[in-house]
Formats: structure tokens, C-alpha cells, sequence
């Protein structure tokens, strides 16, 4: 027998602190390691989640006052909230569960890996570098109605490349998890996470080449011909469905799966009515259609009973059928409380928080869809955007404290995350519902200036941004208390937290 | 000493190349029916006037002058089926470690996508369109263009499953499977693209 011992410290034994580093850094960049590619994926969406908090707070403060410009130029506005929404679903909410889904379900599935690891690999960084593109392009004038063509291209391919590398990462979880499991593990078997990973890996499969496709029409006409699509103006005319509901729905059905899989832990029981669950999770994938269709289906009551009826069903169909989803999963997840014996912790907390907060979202988006309502073009929608991606937030904010210890070997304080569940609840709606109201008092959407109604303008705003700051203060110190416990706390083995 | 046995190998994925093939397959497949719905909309949304002898409505869509050469069209849509065909011998032979017919299918498979390659140069250079001359053109060029890289993308995996099949993989049924559904794929594509862009233009 031949044995190759390699000793622990030989790789480092001779070189200095200096080079450790890079060769840590490289390892990291190079890994496929489908952990540290789930982080990698998970830290840079916390650092744009900070980046959009601080777009909303400084927005929320220009708009205190709309009669005239405090912080930002006026032109530059419009390209600035593409950033902030760009930044919102695309730099937020969908790598997020992304690259959760890919730490955390080959584990599940009892899997030594993630499905081509080097693809997931590459999707992180075709992602990072389209959303750096993106940033780049509109700090230098391009983006949406920018004024520089060259980097009004460069927007557009970096939206593209980042939507092929979460193509990409979605295509190795669900391989992963038709083609990976364990010996015995069948379908229906699967934890909730990896079923709600496959649901929306297939949803994003389904739904994000649309958005690629149009960008390839946007992208040779702007480049060639400025005649169909209305140059940098049209931009957010034909792409900027795929920034609003109901394309984020699809982005948010592994938000439920956490929710799913958190609270029978929590309530140290099996969930009794788990294929129901499972069911619900699908119920969420409709909103596929609603996104690949691009169609509002606003609900108007006018004209005859036949319009009325094909109003109301089509608005059922495109708005209804995701919430009922999600209401299956929510109220059966607190069922599961009842037949068990819970305990209080703060993953569920934070998963049940944004789930109730993705829900707000949606019933939102079911009363923008109202004709009778008369909300379209104002901020509500980005209430709607902001309840759906702090939800989303909060929801992956649980996952990760939930699985921590798989992820980094130690365990979150319970009592310190509590608090800072509330924070983010309170960061949540205080971002989000002042919008609602605002909303209905007719505040346009995506300026800044130049408006005025009846009612405290600087008072919704103002809440608004310190609804923002709030979640910054709960992502900065979630990543301290998780820092805290990788410093200090005590390792906790990984079959326990699993 | 306690003398256990070493754990087990790991269980081999279950097809996982055709799994993720079929999934990219169906990405892709979107891809081409989105491009392919914003055509219409386009087509539908164009101008429309009467003949001159007034008996005709005439959309303004493709502008007039410009004929598709169907010829061309016409073998290209014959030539995806034989490429899949092809494939699908390979995946025959493969089932049936049959080597050398694998590896002469895959070649007739590149082959056959460069002929369609062939075939859309060849229209391009007849039809004589430049792509900024206008709204047709430039989405023509747009949805063609897309279906070109994705039949490059079909070469490239046949190239890739021909030299696995020269190099003497002999168990490399999975990924000759997953090349055939990939041509499938492409003709159900190209068939959908043939029929809105080439025939009712």
C-alpha cells in the first residue's frame, strides 16, 4: 500500500504572512468549492443590498423636498434609480438565494458537490462582472436615457451577462437536484429548500432568456440602427418589466422555501401536510407566466360582464395564483407550531418576518393592478419592489442563520439576531408602506423633484429613508454578530445543524 | 485494530450532462419563443395601407424589394433534421458501443452545422440587407444572428463529443445523448423561426 501523507503546514511552513493571504485569495477565486461559491455569491449580494439601502436613503431624503436639488443632479436621476432597481432584484434578491441554494442544497441532497461546479463558478463570476459593468456604465452616463451610446451598450451587456451567470447558477442547482440525490432520496422526498431551489431555478430558467432575448434586440438596435426600440430611452420601456412584479416573484419562491424548511425545526415536528407544501411552492412558479407575457393584467370592472369576467380572471391567474401559493406555505409552516412543541428562534423569526413581508408585497401588487385604484406610475410600485426585496432579505437572512453552522462551522446568537429581526421588520415596512400611502396620494415614481399633493411629502420620505438606514444597520450587524461567532463562538458540529 | 471496510464510492450522477442539457435546452428554447413573440408584435404593430388597385390591405412590415431567398431557407430547415438525425445515430451507436459509427455520426453532425452556417451566409449575401437599413432588418438580423450562435454552440458540442468519442470514451453514452437532445432542440428552434421569419416574414 502506498500512502501519500502530506504534512498539515507544509504548503505555508515557508512562506510569509503576505503570500498566505494571496494564496487564500486565490483559492477563493478559484475554488469550486460549492460553499465558497454560495458565500462568495452571498457576500457580494449583502454589499449590494448596503449599496441599494444607501441609494434608498439618499432618495428618500432628495425627496423631502421636491421643489429643488439637494444631492444628486437632476439628469442623473433616472439612470440612478436604474441602479437602485437594478441593484434591488438583480444585485439582491435573486444571487442571494442563488448562491445560498448552491451551499446549502447539495448538502441537503447528500451530494459531494454542486452540479458542475465550474459552471456555478463561472455564474458567479459573470454575475459579479455584469453587475459591475452596470455600475460602471451609469456612474459614467450610460444606463437608461444615458447620455454616452458607448456605455448605454456596455449597461445592456453587463445586464445580460449578469442574467446568464444566474442562468447559470440556477442550471447547476436544479441539476443538482434532479441528479444528485442520495441513494433513496426520490422527489418527493427532498427537504422543502432544495424543492423550492428547484422550483425557482426553474422558474429563473424559464423566465430570464425572455429578458435576454429582448436584450439582444435592444442591444443590435442601439448599437446599429436607434430605429425600433427608442434608443437609451426605450430601454426601460421594453426591459423594464424584468425589474418589476411579477418577474420578482419568481426570485422570491426560495424566500418560502426557507420558511418551510425553518419551521418545522423550529417546532421540533414533522409539517403535517408536507406534500400541500410542496404543492404551494409549485402554486408560486405561475408567476412565470405573469413575467415571460410582460402583461399587467389590470383588473377593470368596466365595460361588459364578459370583460369583467376575463378581467377578474386574468388578474386571479397573474397576481392570485403566486399569493395563494405563498399563503399555502405560510399558513402551514405556523400549522406545523401548533402540532409541535416550538421554541423561539431567530431564524424562524426572520424567515416568518419576510415571508409576511414578500405577502404584503404581493397583496400590493394585486391593489396597483386596480384600475379603479389609479396607482400606475406612481411610487407604490417601489413599496411593492422594496416589501418583496427586504422580504426576500430578512427571509435569507434567516437561511443563513439556520445554517450557519453548516456554512461556517458555529451558531449565530439567537438572542442578539432576535433583535435584530425587529430591526429589520421595522426597516422593512418603514421603507416600503410610507410608499404605499405616497402612492396613493399620487407621488410619480422615479423622481425626485418636481411633485406636490396634499399630505406630509417630507414625512413619508423621510421614513422611507429611515426605513433604508435600518436595514443597513441590519445587514452591517448581522454580518457583525456573524463575524463575532466565527471569531469567537464555539464550533458546532455540522450533522447537529443539519 | 478495528478493520473496517473503506465507505463506498459515491453514487455516479444520474445523467446529469442530458439533465442540464434539456434545461438549457428549454432556457434556450424561451430565449428563441421570446424573440420570436417580440417579432410579431412588431409585425403586428406595423402599418398597414391599401393596393393600389384597392383590393389588397399591405402591412408594412418587410420593406418591399427585399426578397428571402427560400432555397436557402428551405435546406436549412432540411438540414436540422438530418443533423439530429445524425445525433441520434451517434446516440445508437453509443448504446451499442458501436465506436466508430459514433464518431462518423458526430462528424456528419458538425458537418452538417456548418452547412447550415453555409446556408445563412448564403442568405445574408442574397438578400443583400444592411442591418441598420431599417426596423425589419435589424430584428431580422437579431433573431437569425441568435439562432447562428446557437447552432455554433451545436458544433462546438459535437466537436467536443467527436473527440471524446475518438479519444475512446467508450462509456460516454450521457453526453452523446445529451448532444442529440441538443440538435432536437435546435430543429423544434429553428423550425419555429423558419415558419414566422422565413414563411410569413
Amino acid at each position: 500500500m502506498t500512502i501519500i501523507d502530506t504534512h498539515v503546514g507544509a504548503s505555508t511552513h515557508s512562506q510569509g504572512t503576505g503570500s498566505a493571504f494571496v494564496v487564500s485569495v486565490g483559492q477563493w477565486i478559484t475554488s469550486s468549492d460549492h460553499k465558497k461559491i454560495g458565500r462568495l455569491f452571498i457576500g457580494t449580494s449583502l454589499l449590494s443590498a448596503l449599496l441599494a439601502a444607501v441609494l434608498g436613503v439618499l432618495f428618500g431624503l432628495e425627496r423631502m423636498s421636491p421643489a429643488h436639488m439637494q444631492i444628486f443632479n437632476g439628469d442623473a436621476t433616472p439612470q440612478l434609480f436604474s441602479l437602485y432597481q437594478f441593484a434591488l432584484v438583480f444585485g439582491v434578491l435573486a444571487p442571494l438565494f442563488v448562491g445560498i441554494a448552491i451551499a446549502v442544497v447539495p448538502t441537503q441532497l447528500g451530494a459531494r458537490a454542486v452540479a458542475f461546479p465550474r459552471v456555478a463558478q463561472y455564474g458567479f463570476w459573470a454575475w459579479l462582472f455584469g453587475a459591475l459593468m452596470v455600475d460602471i456604465s451609469i456612474i459614467g452616463n450610460g444606463g437608461p436615457g444615458g447620455g454616452s451610446a458607448d456605455l448605454v451598450d456596455l449597461y445592456l451587456l453587463g445586464v445580460a451577462l449578469a442574467a446568464v451567470g444566474l442562468l447559470a447558477g440556477s442550471l447547476c442547482v436544479a441539476t443538482s437536484v434532479l441528479t444528485a440525490r442520495a441513494p433513496g432520496m426520490t422527489l418527493d422526498r427532498i427537504p422543502a429548500f432544495s424543492w423550492s431551489a428547484l422550483i425557482g431555478s426553474f422558474a429563473t430558467l424559464l423566465s430570464l432568456p425572455v429578458m435576454i432575448g429582448t436584450i439582444i434586440y435592444v442591444y443590435v438596435d442601439h448599437t446599429h440602427a436607434k430605429l425600433i426600440f427608442g434608443g437609451n430611452k426605450g430601454i426601460e420601456t421594453f426591459l423594464g418589466w424584468s425589474l418589476s412584479q411579477p418577474m420578482t416573484f419568481v426570485f422570491v419562491i426560495m424566500a418560502l422555501g426557507v420558511l418551510a424548511e425553518v419551521a418545522p425545526v423550529t417546532a421540533r415536528t414533522e409539517q403535517p401536510l408536507r406534500p400541500i407544501v410542496l404543492g404551494g411552492l409549485a402554486i408560486i412558479s405561475t408567476a412565470v407566466l405573469g413575467a415571460v407575457t410582460q402583461s399587467a393584467h389590470i383588473l377593470d370592472w368596466a365595460g361588459t360582464s364578459s370583460d369583467k369576467v376575463k378581467s377578474t380572471l386574468l388578474h386571479s391567474l397573474f397576481n392570485g395564483l403566486p399569493l395563494l401559493g405563498m399563503l399555502i406555505v405560510v399558513l402551514l409552516s405556523l400549522l406545523c407550531l401548533k402540532v409541535g412543541t416550538p421554541r423561539i428562534t431567530a431564524s424562524f423569526a426572520l424567515s416568518l418576518l419576510g415571508a409576511l413581508m414578500i405577502i404584503v408585497g404581493v397583496l400590493g401588487n394585486g391593489l396597483y393592478r386596480l384600475k379603479a385604484a389609479s396607482l400606475d406610475g406612481t411610487v407604490f410600485s417601489e413599496g411593492i419592489v422594496l416589501y418583496l426585496v427586504y422580504g426576500g432579505l430578512l427571509s435569507a437572512l434567516g437561511a443563513l442563520s439556520h445554517w450557519a453552522p453548516l456554512l461556517w462551522g458555529r451558531a449565530i446568537d439567537n438572542t442578539k439576531l432576535l433583535g435584530l429581526a425587529l430591526i429589520g421588520l421595522l426597516g422593512t415596512i418603514l421603507a416600503s408602506f410610507p410608499l404605499y400611502i405616497a402612492g396613493f396620494a399620487d407621488q410619480p415614481a422615479n423622481t425626485v423633484m418636481g411633485f406636490a399633493y396634499d399630505g406630509p411629502i417630507a414625512l413619508w420620505n423621510v421614513l422611507s429613508g429611515l426605513g433604508h438606514a435600518l436595514i443597513v444597520l441590519t445587514v452591517v450587524g448581522f454580518v457583525a454578530l456573524l463575524i463575532d461567532a466565527v471569531r469567537k463562538g464555539t464550533p458546532v458540529s455540522q450533522e447537529a445543524s443539519a | 485494530m478495528t478493520i473496517a471496510l473503506p465507505a463506498a464510492p459515491a453514487q455516479a450522477p444520474r445523467r446529469q450532462i442530458l439533465v442540464a442539457t434539456a434545461m438549457a435546452s428549454a432556457s434556450a428554447f424561451m430565449l428563441i419563443i421570446g424573440m420570436v413573440a417580440i417579432w410579431l408584435k412588431f409585425r403586428a404593430g406595423a402599418p398597414t395601407r391599401s393596393s393600389s388597385d384597392g383590393l389588397k390591405i399591405i402591412k408594412d412590415w418587410m420593406p418591399a424589394g427585399i426578397t428571402i431567398p427560400e432555397v436557402a431557407a428551405n435546406v436549412m430547415l432540411i438540414t436540422f433534421p438530418v443533423g439530429a438525425l445524425m445525433a441520434q445515430w451517434a446516440a445508437y451507436s453509443a448504446k451499442r458501443d458501436d465506436a466508430p459509427h459514433r464518431s462518423l455520426a458526430l462528424a456528419i453532425c458538425f458537418v452538417m452545422g456548418l452547412a447550415i452556417v453555409n446556408a445563412q451566409i448564403a442568405v445574408y449575401s442574397q438578400m443583400n440587407i444592411g442591418l441598420a437599413d431599417g426596423q425589419f432588418q435589424t430584428m431580422f438580423y437579431a433573431i437569425t444572428g441568435t439562432v447562428l450562435l446557437l447552432v455554433v454552440g451545436a458544433m462546438v458540442f459535437s466537436l467536443v463529443a467527436f473527440f471524446r468519442s475518438v479519444g475512446g470514451r467508450d462509456n460516454d453514452t450521457d453526453v452523446v445523448n445529451a448532444h442529440a437532445f441538443y440538435w432536437y432542440f435546435l430543429t423544434a428552434a429553428f423550425s419555429v423561426v423558419w415558419f414566422v421569419v422565413y414563411v410569413q416574414k
